[in-house]
């Protein structure tokens, strides 16, 4: 038993630039994404056969025979292969939730060093078995004698070709991600000029971002691309003005320039204790403070199903003794920029706060320059695995530039009436 | 009685027929039913940047459980936290148009001078076209006469042309008010905008009431507000009256029926209904006064609301009139009241608290055809309400007047109908009133929660366009 909770630091992450659904990508399996990013992340930090505490990554499109993901990952990879891993599946929270457990593994004493990812492809996604068809091919496997191989055999029918393609839909509304947005969106009046002001701010945050070089070592390009593929700098509110919405009918105001596309990718951060990076000469960037999920009530009590942040930060702040303006860089993911405003306004929001969260006040207005300085989804792109990772190694690289005592909180939204959160300081 | 023509033109033909002709379309009224909430749908509250009200209104809304909605604006949605009001979102640019209210709350103190008066344009322009059959709309300023700054005056002054515009505007059989709030009046209001919110003033629309400062208003249970309480009501054996003791009676009062003699008989019948009392004295008798004073002090050990509902109408053009008709009109509708009252209240009857109603009407406001000697009584009981309700307001009391447009009673049912459809239909409903929306404006009057409501005569008239 330890005695005591270890710092855990953040060593830095990299990731291969996002592309879009069935773009340069569209041949790579989650397999092979995750491998390139863990080897490129072994590159950077000059890993190889070095025996990782354990790994943890993890995809949400996921094939069956992918069911051991990240130790195969790591086996393709030039760490020793006695490196442990494990997969998790916490939809867009995925590779924040993996930072999550393995911080708490290394303060707990119980590893000293770690690799938290994930990945995510929409274009190499599992296609289903017809289900009828896939009863009537269990009953085949299990029949005994052929007369009964052929009374399973008989019941097959030809629309059960059909395939079982996977959607984003919430199993328990029915409703697709965006159309959830969408109702948030109409519930706290977010306009669509608020949202598509927030998309040009981000396009435009990660295009500096990639122009002064801070991207440099956070990105590793593959199959032929260097930046992220969804990026476009010369967005602009007239452009996006242009487009028609996608969701919440045609009176919607979420399109497909303020909603994050469907995309392919993969990320990964370095955690250790600091004496295990002091020792490899390895820099330390930020440290990890704490983390929280928290999930709304989306089934029963219709709550928001994107609005869980606001729970899980709400409690987080609060364990951590700090206000919502305690910090310097904020970094939200952006599913849909109907998602963010609607987290802004509820923290801004008496009645929210009070209702909702059990608060007596407002948590207040967080400064706009200081929301995903660097670029957030709407321009990277989310490879729904991958981003929690993207923000974390962002976040921390970002917290190092502005120097010791920084702080800064991440904010991810994810299916179910989830929400992944955590703070980082430098 | 029956206003076929109401019944006829909600019909699908005659719904057709309506359209084609652009003839009158009265909407049902939803009148209210005991037991039932204020109000039946959302309310949506709104608020000129610094008002004052806000604090209080939102404490109302929660009180009576309404889904509310307001802007997303710091005001509003403070006060909606402190008074632990889960109120909804409304933002017009992107609400979508099957968001209807069956309110609008607009609270007005916050405009300073005329420049400010777009905050009206901004919250109504909006939603005009999302108020719902039979909605309610409420704007709330300060009292102008108690404005400090004259631009202040001027402004919330103006506010009275919006509301009778608004009102005529609205359509569906929905209503619009103007509630003037004195200063540190705040906590006076909760009365007045249960009532104009709720299906309780169906048929009172674009009326402007003052409320003043007071002593805060005791708890109440709403469904009963005037339990143990007793309840004078005249002229009440049959029509409005009857309907005044019989609503006074539903929110828990102990109702004394008074009529003449002649009519003891229905008057008893009234009181068995509401198990109340009977009283039958003819209030012109020269002793009346003194004979009603000792009933009440014998049998009740005092009164706490008086409704001088007793009238007759003695019609003659003025050169034709003899001089007995003028003078019994007078008498009863006009002279009665006052010495009624100066016994009560010599006599100690009228209790801390009491509530003085007394009955006018839209041709002491308008003036009639043929009713000099009426129109003159009527008016004087305005005068009644002007020259004491300053010194009601001294004893804890108040002193109102209700006054009826057009409503349907035997009294109406005979007047000829070419001229009878004329002052059903020449109003905002497009229909008469019952005698129950006339009671119901009473009731408020008389709740302990309308300690703030005094010296008004409010228009029970569906905005009748005679006299306004």
């Amino acid at each position: 038993m330890t005695k005591h909770v270890r710092r855990v630091a953040i060593v830095g992450g990299i990731r291969i630039p996002f592309a879009r659904q069935n773009g340069p990508y569209a041949q790579a399996s989650n397999q092979d994404m995750l491998t390139t990013t863990l080897q490129a992340l072994v590159d950077k930090y000059s890993l190889s056969n070095v025996t990782i505490g354990e790994v943890a990554a993890g995809a949400v499109l996921k094939h069956s025979r992918d069911f051991n993901l990240t130790r195969e990952s790591v086996l393709g990879t030039t760490l020793a292969a006695d490196t442990p891993a494990f997969d998790v599946q916490q939809a867009c929270g995925t590779s924040l939730e993996t930072t999550i457990l393995l911080a708490g593994k290394i303060a707990l004493g119980q590893i000293d060093s770690a690799i938290a990812g994930g990945v995510d492809t929409t274009s190499d996604a599992p296609i289903g078995v017809n289900e009828d068809l896939r009863k009537i091919l269990l009953e085949l496997n299990r029949s005994k004698s052929a007369a009964d191989r052929l009374k399973a055999a008989a019941k097959i029918r030809p629309q059960m070709i059909v395939p079982n393609i996977p959607g984003n839909m919430e199993p328990r509304t029915g409703l697709s991600m965006g159309e959830h947005a969408a109702i948030m969106a109409k519930e706290w009046g977010v306009t669509r000029e608020e949202q598509d002001e927030l998309t040009v701010r981000s396009h435009r945050h990660l295009a500096a971002a990639y122009d002064t070089g801070f991207m440099g070592d956070l990105v590793t390009p593959y199959l032929g691309l260097e930046r992220d593929q969804n990026l476009r700098p010369d967005s602009s509110i007239e452009k996006l003005a242009k487009l028609k919405p996608v969701f919440g009918g045609p009176e919607g105001t979420m399109t497909a320039g303020n909603s994050t596309p469907l995309s392919d990718g993969a990320s990964c951060v370095l955690l250790a204790t600091e004496e295990w990076a002091k020792a490899r000469g390895l820099p330390i960037l930020a440290y990890f403070v704490d983390g929280q999920v928290s999930a709304v009530d989306h089934v029963h009590k219709h709550e928001g199903l994107l609005m869980a942040p606001t729970v899980a930060v709400s409690q987080l702040i609060d364990r951590n003794g700090l206000t919502l303006q305690d910090f310097d860089i904020y970094e939200i993911h952006e599913a849909f920029a109907s998602q963010v405003l609607c987290t802004l306004k509820a923290w801004e929001d008496p009645v929210y706060c009070k209702e909702r969260l059990g608060r007596k006040t407002a948590m207040g207005s967080i400064p706009v320059e200081k929301i995903n300085p660097h670029g957030g989804s709407l321009g990277a792109g989310h490879p729904f695995g991958a981003t929690g990772a993207r923000l974390v190694a962002a976040l921390a690289k970002g917290l190092h530039a502005k120097g010791s005592g920084s702080r800064g909180l991440i904010s991810v939204c994810a299916a179910g009436g989830l929400g992944v959160t955590a703070i980082l300081e430098a | 009685m029956a206003d076929r023509y109401t019944d006829i033109v909600n019909t699908p033909i005659g719904k057709a027929i309506v359209k084609q002709f652009g003839l009158p379309s009265p909407i049902p009224l939803e009148r209210y039913k005991p037991g039932q909430p204020v109000t039946s749908g959302p309310v949506l509250l709104g608020g000129a940047p610094g008002g004052r009200l806000a604090p209080e209104l939102t404490k109302i809304l929660k009180a009576i459980d309404a889904e509310t909605y307001t802007p997303l604006v710091d005001d509003l949605r403070i006060a909606a936290a402190a008074a632990d009001l889960d109120a909804k979102i409304f933002n017009a640019e992107v609400a979508g148009a099957e968001l209807k209210f069956k309110g609008l709350v607009f609270d007005a103190t916050g405009i300073k001078s005329p420049a400010e008066l777009n905050a009206l344009w901004a919250f109504f322009s909006p939603t005009i076209r999302r108020v719902k059959t039979c909605g309610r709309v409420i704007v709330l300023g300060t009292t102008p006469e108690l404005c400090k700054d004259p631009e202040e005056h001027v402004a919330q002054r103006a506010l009275e042309g919006f509301t009778r515009s608004f009102a005529k505007e609205v359509k569906k059989a929905a209503t619009c008010q103007l509630v003037y709030v004195a200063p540190k009046a705040e906590n006076q209001i909760e009365s007045t905008v249960r009532f104009f919110l709720s299906p309780k003033s169906a048929y009172v629309s674009a009326q402007v009431v003052r409320i003043s400062a007071g002593k805060a208003s005791p708890k109440l249970d709403w469904d009963k507000p005037l339990v143990g309480k007793v309840a004078l009501v005249t002229g009440a054996a049959r029509g409005i009256g009857e309907a005044m003791a019989h609503t006074l009676a539903r929110d828990g009062a102990h109702v004394i029926v008074l009529d003449v003699p002649q009519a003891a008989e229905a008057a008893a019948a009234v009181a068995a209904d509401i198990g109340g009392s009977d009283l039958a004295v003819d209030i012109t008798a020269l002793d009346a006064p003194k004979v009603i004073a000792d009933y009440l002090l014998k049998s009740h050990g005092g009164v706490d609301i008086v409704v001088h509902n007793a009238g007759i109408t003695r019609d003659k053009t003025l050169g034709r009139m003899k001089q007995e008709v003028w003078d019994l009109v007078i008498a009863i509708n006009l002279q009665a009241i006052h010495q009624i009252d100066t016994m009560l209240v010599a006599l100690d009857v009228l209790r801390e608290g009491g509530r003085i109603v007394a009955v006018s009407s839209i041709a002491g406001i308008a003036g009639n055809f043929g009713q000099t000697n009426y129109g003159t009584s009527k008016a004087g009981v305005i005068g009644v309400v002007n020259a004491y309700a300053p010194l009601a307001a001294k004893s804890g009391r108040t002193l109102n007047a209700v006054a009826p447009g057009f409503i349907e009673t035997q009294m109406t049912a005979a007047i000829p109908l070419t001229i009878r459809e004329a002052g059903r239909r020449m109003n905002s409903m497009s229909q008469g009133g019952l005698p129950v929306d006339v009671a119901e404006t009473v009731a408020w009057f008389a709740s302990p929660a309308s300690g703030g409501v005094n010296g008004n005569v409010v228009r029970v008239c569906g905005q009748s366009l005679i006299g306004a």
